[in-house]
């Protein structure tokens, strides 16, 4: 092998193990550690005693809280909840929109891919902001139905499930349309027209032709939004109710407030280990993508 | 624009882009509002964009994140395309499976999960010479560089993949080497995946509040550190004249991009037509 | 060493090369020894490893077993930059942000040459392909047959020893590849190249070729002039493969130097050959006789052999000929061409009518495998 592709290999294969996999090894680590008031606020897995060998210190007591204590479970449970409604959400926004896109004229569609890529490229933290405005009991909404005398009294949006649910899907939307898309766009129109030709009507159409070939996106595009709605912490936080506790938000508080690193790696593990078999259709989906692609 | 059995899907669309676009222009109104209050219209007024601008803590904060942005937006075009030249050119490669996972696994990865990992990795190499000591500008332009490379792989390799390899192997064949080949060949064409991506995670980077807060120090204060703690306290409509800016100016960069694109086709098409009408 | 005794070294030999993709054979132990100058074609169906064989040549794959020499120069482990090869792509592989000057000026850039010597040789060459005044133009902005000769250009500017093409007249509609056929003949014999050209078209190989290589299944059935190929090939394959063929099945019943007799069910007679084969007595042979060499006629012919009754089945008239099948008694299809030689003829025949097929003794060639 020449230098050159030897240098082209080395580059990413090093950056990828130092800032991606040896930093789950870490974790595993620490979560079988315990705290202590030394700077890393942790024990070390290996301790030189008298022996030659060193003994390893494997601290199981952070798993066996998580298991114990019906918080942690509680709020996992609720995360995969969240996560999974999010993502049914956003497929049903979504997949109208991808739908229209992807039938409009050529030159309309990268006008309305721009038009929905636009938001995601302004700030984020910005946007579920905004939402704040609209939702809060002055807000706009709200100001806007008791002007109109739709309702008498405020209804209560922020702080609430419903708050969440609209942040997420909202910020996840792009994720969403974008793969639906794909797929969509490469749809042969003319076995709709086939269909039809045969007498199929446009539903029942859509519902044999158009949904079964959509699958690939569908899924692709649930894996997106699921994923890493499963950890999400900023939208909860912000507009989520205070009772609804996500393991994102555990994770954090974990490391920011209760300074317990074990726990907080104990946390991530945990999470990790559910989030390997979607990661692994996930990762299977791209490479048959790539594949189709490459054809 | 559409043919038939198109007014659900039309409605769909209109909805769609309400909902995607109310909260931003209820932004842009208000931070033109006179009063602080949502409730009541206080006027047409500039103020908050003067208060922005003399904000010197949140200008401090964007001007960490602008540069934070550049310089690991960079870092992962390069690392990025790398990875992807890997995955499209070089085949069936040792332990390709596992490359290509971890190359597109932080696309999907809880923000939490990866800002964690990448802090206790700093933290534990933090003697070691070549990492850096305490955590600050580098480590969250290490972390941001990770995340976002995975996208610049994505948007690269999708480029790389549909451009003629016998573009490059005709190159070859011509007596470039593989690094000329490269710099003379491949990298015009996919230029604008390799803009495209640095772009997208520029804007990850700017954007980023959970990997940040994990691998940052305690001086470190990028913008979405500071508008997250100041949103826990109390809007301000100063946020809203931030907010707008951004928007405004990512709207004219890609209203402009876009125009230039199409012109560009344009000309592409018509050149097209006139070559295929010519005398063989 | 005088000029009798000098041995004539081809000038690219290929030595028993083979070329596995894990369990998958393409390429199956082929020599080939191509002189300079000449024209060689390899023709075969998709699959049969052409393709593999011409990159291997260009260097872009290496054999898994046996050498490419060069001009006497072993090609192991010498990558496509280096090698005296320059290969005219498919697609052709125009790039695509640069004009069709600095196309054709980039294999000259990368051997470092003056400027002042590019611009007259890339000048030259545009003037032979007669692309001078698209100087400017990107590939873009060209129809299909201007990019074929700005890749022919770019190619032939280096004057490589050995110029690799991949089915270059695939692209082109058929006016233009029989244009284009001529060009490039002419092109080649104005600039002495050696041409090696892929390609699954026979016609293209027939019209291209000094010599031809029919290539199945990884391996080299029959090398020869196009002549020869066609008029004389040796396995069925080769009969079947290039234009259009009747095979009849037989045995042997009398097999001299001089002639050979074959008794043949499937046609329903005996055909007489008027040549020596080799082969074992009463072997299983076939005689290929191809549908111009056949006479039809309304009254029996003299001879006892090489002829058989048939109705008319089908008539296609293509213009310049027509093709005529006929069924025979035993069920068997028969195809023959005939020269429309009168604009109108009274007597033509047509469908249904019983003929009398016959051919010459020299017209069958006999194949036996």
């Amino acid at each position: 092998m020449n230098p050159g592709r030897w240098v082209v290999r080395a580059v990413p294969w090093v950056w990828l193990l130092l800032f991606f996999l040896i930093p789950f090894v870490i974790v595993l680590k620490i979560s079988f550690a315990e705290t202590a008031l030394t700077q890393p606020p942790y024990t070390p897995l290996l301790e030189w005693g008298q022996s030659v060998y060193p003994t390893i210190k494997l601290h199981t007591a952070n798993y066996l809280r998580l298991a114990g204590d019906s918080l942690y479970l509680d709020a996992f449970l609720n995360s995969l909840k969240v996560a999974a409604v999010s993502t049914l959400l956003c497929l049903l926004v979504a997949y109208p929109m991808a739908y229209g896109i992807a039938r409009a004229e050529r030159s309309w569609r990268n006008v309305l891919l721009l038009l929905v890529m636009l938001p995601f490229w302004t700030s984020f933290l910005l946007r579920v902001y905004a939402w704040i405005g609209l939702l809060r009991n002055n807000g706009l909404i709200n100001n806007t139905l008791l002007a109109l005398g739709i309702i008498r009294e405020p209804i209560v949006m922020m702080q609430t499930d419903f708050a969440m649910y609209v942040g997420i899907v909202y910020s996840y939307l792009p994720f969403m349309i974008l793969p639906l898309y794909a797929n969509l766009e490469k749809h042969d129109v003319s076995l709709l027209e086939a269909a039809a030709d045969l007498g199929c009507r446009p539903l029942r159409a859509f519902l044999q032709v158009t949904l079964p070939l959509s699958v690939p996106g569908i899924i692709a595009g649930s894996m997106l939004v699921f994923i890493p709605a499963v950890g999400e912490f900023v939208i909860p936080r912000l507009l989520g109710g205070v009772d609804s506790l996500m393991i994102g938000r555990v994770l954090w508080d974990e490391y920011f407030l209760n300074r317990d690193w074990p726990v907080a790696s104990a946390v991530a593990i945990s999470l990790l280990i559910f989030l390997v078999v979607p990661i692994m259709v996930f990762e299977h989906f791209q490479a048959r993508a790539r594949a189709a692609e490459a054809q | 624009m559409m043919g038939r059995r198109s007014w659900f899907v039309f409605t769909a669309l209109l909805l769609g882009f309400a909902f995607l676009y109310v909260p931003i222009v209820s932004m842009i109104v208000y931070s033109f509002n006179e009063s602080r209050l949502v409730t009541v219209w206080g006027g047409f007024s500039t103020k908050w964009y003067g208060q922005l601008l003399g904000d010197e803590q949140l200008l401090g904060g964007l001007w960490l994140s602008l540069r934070l942005a550049f310089v690991s937006a960079t870092l992962a075009v390069v690392v990025g395309t790398l990875a992807a030249i890997m995955l499209v050119r070089h085949g069936r490669f040792r332990g390709r499976t596992w490359f290509s996972a971890m190359v597109t696994a932080p696309l999907v990865m809880p923000e939490v999960i990866t800002g964690l990992s990448l802090l206790l990795v700093f933290v534990a190499f933090a003697p070691l010479p070549f990492m850096p000591g305490s955590r600050g500008f580098t480590t969250i332009m290490i972390a941001h560089a990770t995340l976002t490379l995975s996208y610049v792989t994505v948007v690269v390799q999708s480029r790389l993949a549909s451009m003629d390899v016998s573009l490059e192997e005709a190159a070859m064949d011509l007596g470039a080497r593989p690094a000329k080949v490269f710099l003379v060949i491949t990298l015009p064409l996919i230029a604008p995946a390799v803009a495209s991506g640095w772009l997208l995670a520029f804007t990850l980077s700017v954007d980023d509040l959970v990997i940040a807060s994990f691998t940052a120090g305690p001086d470190t204060n990028t913008l979405p550190m500071m508008i997250f703690s100041k949103v826990r306290l109390g809007v301000t409509p100063e946020i809203n004249a931030l907010a707008s800016i951004m928007v405004g100016l990512v709207a004219v960069a890609v209203a402009v991009a876009g125009l230039l694109m199409a012109r560009q086709e344009r000309a592409r098409e018509r050149d097209m037509h006139a070559a295929a009408a010519q005398r063989p | 060493m005088s000029a009798a005794g000098e041995q004539r070294q081809p000038y690219i030999r290929i030595d028993k090369v083979t070329k596995k993709f894990g369990e998958f054979v393409a390429v199956n132990e082929v020599s080939l020894d191509i002189q300079r100058g000449e024209i060689f074609c390899l023709l075969g169906g998709s699959g049969c490893g052409k393709t593999t064989l011409l990159r291997m040549l260009a260097g872009f794959t290496e054999p898994s077993a046996g050498r490419i020499y060069i001009d006497g120069v072993d090609m192991a482990g010498v990558p496509p930059y280096e090698r005296p090869v320059n290969m005219m792509f498919q697609s052709y592989a125009l790039f695509p942000h640069m004009t069709v000057e600095q196309n054709v000026a980039f294999g000259l850039k990368q051997e470092g040459r003056p400027a002042a010597e590019i611009r007259q040789r890339v000048a030259d060459m545009l003037g032979i392909v007669r692309l001078t005044e698209f100087a400017r133009r990107k590939p873009h902005q060209l129809s299909g047959g201007q990019r074929q000769r700005v890749a022919l250009a770019r190619s032939l500017v280096k004057k490589p020893k050995l110029l690799l093409l991949d089915e270059p007249l695939g692209a082109l509609d058929r006016k233009l590849r029989e244009h284009t056929q001529f060009e490039l003949v002419n092109i080649q014999e104005q600039l002495g190249v050696t041409f090696v050209v892929v390609t699954h078209d026979q016609e293209e190989a027939m019209t291209l070729a000094t010599r031809i290589g029919v290539m199945n299944q990884g391996r080299i059935v029959q090398v020869g002039t196009p002549h020869e190929i066609y008029e004389f090939p040796q396995s069925r394959f080769v009969a079947d493969f290039i234009g259009n063929v009747n095979l009849f099945g037989g045995r042997l019943i009398e097999d001299e130097p001089d002639h050979v007799l074959i008794d043949s069910p499937e046609l329903g007679g005996q055909i007489y050959v008027g040549h020596g084969i080799s082969a074992a007595p009463h072997a299983e042979v076939w005689v290929a006789v191809r549908p111009e060499k056949i006479q039809l006629s309304r009254a029996r012919p003299p001879a006892p052999h090489n002829c058989v009754a048939g109705t008319v089945k089908e008539i296609a008239y293509m213009g310049d000929m027509s093709v005529l099948l006929l069924r025979l008694d035993n069920g068997r299809t028969v195809r023959v061409t005939q020269p429309n030689t009168w604009r109108h003829a009274d007597d033509q025949l047509t469908w249904d009518e019983r003929v009398w097929l016959s051919w010459h003794e020299s017209s069958g060639v006999v194949v036996t495998q």
